[in-house]
This record gives structure tokens, C-alpha cells and sequence, in this order.
């Protein structure tokens, strides 16, 4: 069923830090890890070892350079599914192969249900699907949903790869539907934002912005002076191999 | 957006065939005598060839052909599953009006075939624009303009189609449609052109700064991107090829689906012009301009997701 569910009391997400994500994509390597494992994982890459090796990331991590009257700040930007409350990609499904988890608010794309017409990633302003050109089929993050509510885990693992693989912890999962979750008291704390929330789309996962920087920052240290050393004094050995290296 | 040769075929060459069978069923409809028996059951089979082959065509688009079927399912949210539906339930009035033609059924009964097929074959060339009017991810496809333009376009290829059936069979010389394919085509060319125009100086729905809500920190410049080579996303949605050239596609064609019918059609209105071959080139012209018009639909339209990977 491509139509929305009614709004879910619990909204599955997560919350990315761009003030101390920095870019070593650890996040996305997981995630392929963690969804390509075994021969029959939903992950294969095409010409994996050719020339123009392709296939299915559902996370990326990209770079951007803000500019301002401050010093440039250079932002690493990882952009994955947003698990939106109300997500296009679910609605223009017109095989009910894509949809939203009345549950936890997880969007997910049944694979056997998927005729790869693509029109969700076409609906999607985020890019978080992605179509398999060897599967034949759309596919797109899952929130890890094989791991969180994986009961053969130990419960600190009932995580997200991405989350897991994090090391500077810019990477937090939780409930975003309960104001009192960690995840809930940071985006408030820190201000977090959504994108493009012109759109319409409403995502759950949040984005802290980078802290404002400390005093003084703004200001570039000043270049080294040249230093002055005077070889009048100097032992003669120390006179003749400063002229020979001033040559 | 890429324009993917299976959609283009299927929008063109459907397109065309539904604008064929509305302009027979709305014939058949208001004055069910007045048609031909033969031609009118030419341009039955015509248009169900025509509506056929881009349905075919369109599922050469798909990553699992096999499971077309289950698109029939989602028509609550989906306008891909209304089209579907719409599309294939047109040959059920087609179908039923083959066998009124050929048995020679009264009056009547062609008129409510007539009006069935007319209502189906609107409707689905509707649910095929609205499927690109609907994405908010695409602000060409937003545009009013979209979906006058597939219904104008659609019945200009219908029409010279029906002008070039009606030419063969020896049938044309009380038929407007000469008349009617110089008014599409006048009326078509000038939407295009209103649209090219819109298109030119519509904002963007989205800027690097809100995609990243890094706005508030300055200007936003995409330095390194997630991948070296070309993604599915890029493939995709970062198309660019087309809009180099895309001034001069245009006027390619609003020469073929414009000025060409509109001459031609004018002049057979008026004057006693051989009619099979002025509906020949009108009927060639219009197809290859349509395919231009629809490559450009396509290539000029940009993705908010490419502000990511640094498109301003």
C-alpha cells in the first residue's frame, strides 16, 4: 500500500553532527559492509573489478566549502535517507513496492514487489535511492532495520552500521517522535535543521549545525617574520658555510 | 533528467495513438453517420498499433518487465498506476467499437462507444502528464503548462494521423481535419514557446544553501564530491548533454510541430493541395517534432538533487 500511513508515534532517525563529522566516510563503507554481506546481499556492484565499476551506496559523504566575511569552513556532508513523514518516493510507488512503516516511520522498498520504474528516485530531492542496474530493482537505506531490532545482538549493537562505525561519534540514531530521546534533546540543544524543508517533505533525520567558532578564530596567525642571525661573530667555519649556503 | 528512449517513444508515439482514438471516439460520439465505416475502423487499428507500441516500449524501461502488472494496484496515490490503468482499460471501448464497425451497429451504440473511448483515451494522456506535474523535485515539470502541452501535442499527432488515414482512404474532402491539425498546431507552438519562456526565468525550487541548511553560514560550494566516477543519481538526474543546444532544438521544434502543420494544413484547407502527401509530411514532420520537444522535456529538466553534487 503506496498511501501513507497515519502519523507514527515513534519516528525512527537519525541525527548527524556536521561540527564533528569529518569526512573519512567510515559511515558509508559500513553500510555497504553491512547490506552487501554474502553473495545474495542486496548490494551487488556492476563491473565490480572492470573499468567502470558501479552500483548501490545508500550512504555519501560529500564536501562543501562555506564562504562568507569569516574564514571558508569546510563542511563534510553525509546524505542518506531522511526517512521522511511524508515522502513522495512512497506515494508515486505504483506497485505498493515502496512504503512507509506505520510503526516506526522506516521507508522501505519491497524488492520482490519493485518493477524498477524509478520514479521514485525521480521523486526523491534527497537522491537516497538508488536503482540496481543488476537487481533490476530500487534500493534505498533501511535504518539498518535488520540490526536495530535484531534480538541475537548484544542491545548496544541494536544499531545502525553507520552509527556504529561512527569514530567521532557524529552519528546518533534514535526515536525523533519522543521529545524526551537523547536525539530529541540534542536537535533541540544544538538547533538541529532539516534540508530542504521548502520541499514539503518533512524528514525525520536531522542535521546539527556546525558550533560557532571560538574567539578569535577569525583572525589568520600572522606570517613568520624572517629571522636576523648575525654571522659578523660567528667562527669563521660557521661564516664561510653560511656564504656558501646564501649562494 | 536523461531522457530514457523507452519513455520517450511510449509518451510520443502513445501519446500519439490516444489523441487518435480520442478525436475517433469524439467523431463517433457527436456524429456517428458522417464517419466512413472503413476509415473509421483504420483509424481504430491505427491507434491501437500506435498505443500498443509505446505501452511496449515503456516497459522496456523497467528493471522487472515481468512484474508490470502490479502497477495496476497503487491508483489511490499513484498517477504511473492510473496511467497504467487508464491506458489498458481504453482497449475495452476500442475493442467493443472494432466490433460495432465491423457488424454495423446503429447509431447509438457508437456514440456511447465513442464517448467511453474519448473520456479513456483523455484521461490517460492526463495521468501521463500529471505523473511529471506531480514530482516537486522538478520544477520544469511543475510548470501549468505541462499538462496542456501533452494533451495539445497528443491530438496534434492524432489528427495528422487521422488527416493522413482519412487522405488514403479518399475520405477527406468534407473532413475538417486540415483545418483542425493548423489550429493544433498553431496553438501547440505557442504554449511551447510560452513554456520555453517560463522555464527560462522560473526560480529554483531549492538552492545549495537550503539543500544543505548550511545557509545561514554564507555561500555554499560543492569541493568534493562522494565518488570519482558517475553514479545513478548523476547518470540519472545530472543529464546535461541536450542543453547546449537546447535554443536551437527548440526552434527545430517549433518548425516541426508548428510551422510545417500549420502551412500544410492552411493550405489544404484552402486550397485543392494533394492531400496524402501534405498529410504524409505533416504526419512525419509532427512525430519528429514531437520526439524533439520530448527530448528537450527531458534534458532540460533539472533535478534538486544535482544541487548537492554542486549545480547551481
Amino acid at each position: 500500500m503506496t498511501s501513507l500511513p497515519p502519523p507514527s508515534a515513534r519516528k525512527l532517525g537519525l541525527v548527524i553532527d556536521l561540527d564533528t563529522c569529518v569526512g573519512c566516510h567510515a559511515c558509508a563503507v559500513a553500510c555497504k559492509q553491512w547490506n552487501d554481506g554474502g553473495q545474495f546481499g542486496p548490494l551487488p556492484d556492476e563491473d565490480a573489478w572492470g573499468e567502470r565499476p558501479q552500483g548501490v551506496w545508500f550512504n555519501r559523504v560529500h564536501t562543501y566549502e562555506v564562504t562568507s566575511a569569516a574564514p571558508a569552513l569546510t563542511v563534510h556532508f553525509p546524505r542518506s535517507c531522511l526517512h521522511c513523514e511524508t515522502p513522495d518516493c512512497v506515494t508515486v510507488c505504483p506497485t505498493g513496492a515502496s512504503y512507509k512503516r506505520a510503526e516506526d516511520g522506516i521507508v522501505l522498498v519491497d524488492e520482490d514487489k519493485c518493477i524498477g520504474c524509478q520514479l521514485c528516485a525521480w521523486a526523491c530531492p534527497y537522491g537516497a535511492r538508488e536503482f540496481s542496474t543488476t537487481r533490476g530493482v530500487m534500493q534505498k537505506c533501511t535504518l539498518c532495520v535488520d540490526r536495530i531490532y535484531n534480538e541475537s545482538f548484544d542491545e548496544s549493537d541494536r544499531q545502525p552500521a553507520c552509527v556504529m562505525a561512527c569514530p567521532t561519534r557524529a552519528r546518533h540514531f534514535g526515536d525523533l517522535g519522543d521529545p524526551e530521546s537523547a536525539v530529541s534533546k540534542l536537535v533541540a540543544e544544538r538547533g538541529g535543521h532539516d534540508l530542504m524543508p521548502e520541499l514539503g517533505y518533512r524528514p525525520v533525520n536531522k542535521y546539527l549545525p556546525p558550533r560557532p567558532r571560538r574567539a578569535g578564530g577569525t583572525a589568520s596567525a600572522p606570517p613568520p617574520a624572517e629571522e636576523k642571525v648575525d654571522f659578523s661573530t660567528a667562527a669563521p667555519i660557521l661564516r664561510w658555510l653560511d656564504r656558501l649556503l646564501s649562494r | 533528467m536523461r531522457p530514457a528512449l523507452s519513455i520517450l517513444f511510449f509518451t510520443v508515439v502513445s501519446g500519439m495513438g490516444y489523441g487518435l482514438w480520442f478525436l475517433l471516439g469524439a467523431g463517433l460520439a457527436l456524429a456517428p453517420v458522417r464517419l466512413g465505416r472503413e476509415p473509421a475502423l483504420l483509424a481504430l487499428t491505427v491507434g491501437a498499433a500506435f498505443a500498443a507500441a509505446g505501452l511496449v516500449a515503456s516497459t522496456l524501461h523497467l528493471g522487472q518487465p515481468r512484474r508490470a502488472w502490479r502497477a495496476f494496484s497503487q491508483w489511490r496515490s499513484s498517477w504511473l498506476s492510473r496511467e497504467g490503468i487508464a491506458a489498458s482499460a481504453s482497449f475495452v471501448p476500442a475493442a467493443a467499437l472494432g466490433m460495432l464497425l465491423w457488424r454495423g451497429a446503429d447509431a447509438g451504440a457508437l456514440r456511447a462507444g465513442g464517448l467511453a473511448l474519448a473520456v479513456l483515451a483523455a484521461a490517460t494522456v492526463t495521468c501521463t502528464a500529471k505523473i511529471y506535474t506531480s514530482l516537486k523535485t522538478i520544477p520544469a515539470w511543475r510548470d501549468a503548462l505541462v499538462l496542456p502541452g501533452y494533451l495539445l501535442l497528443g491530438l496534434l499527432g492524432g489528427s495528422s494521423a487521422g488527416w493522413l488515414i482519412g487522405a488514403l482512404a479518399h475520405d477527406a474532402g468534407d473532413r475538417p481535419l486540415p483545418g483542425l491539425v493548423a489550429t493544433l498546431a498553431l496553438a501547440a507552438a505557442l504554449l511551447k514557446r510560452a513554456y520555453w519562456r517560463r522555464l527560462d526565468r522560473a526560480p529554483p525550487a531549492a538552492t545549495a544553501e537550503s539543500a544543505t541548511g548550511l545557509g545561514r553560514f554564507g555561500t555554499v560550494r560543492a569541493v568534493e564530491a562522494p565518488h570519482t566516477e558517475e553514479n545513478y543519481l548523476t547518470r540519472e538526474m545530472g543529464f546535461a548533454l541536450a542543453r547546449k543546444h537546447a535554443a536551437r532544438l527548440r526552434r527545430i521544434a517549433l518548425f516541426l510541430i508548428g510551422a510545417v502543420p500549420a502551412a500544410l494544413g492552411i493550405a489544404a484547407a484552402l486550397w485543392p493541395v494533394p492531400a496524402a502527401p501534405s498529410a504524409g509530411v505533416v504526419a512525419s514532420a509532427v512525430i519528429a517534432g514531437s520526439f524533439v520537444e520530448r527530448w528537450l522535456f527531458f534534458a532540460e529538466a533539472k533535478h534538486v538533487v544535482m544541487l548537492f553534487y554542486g549545480e547551481r
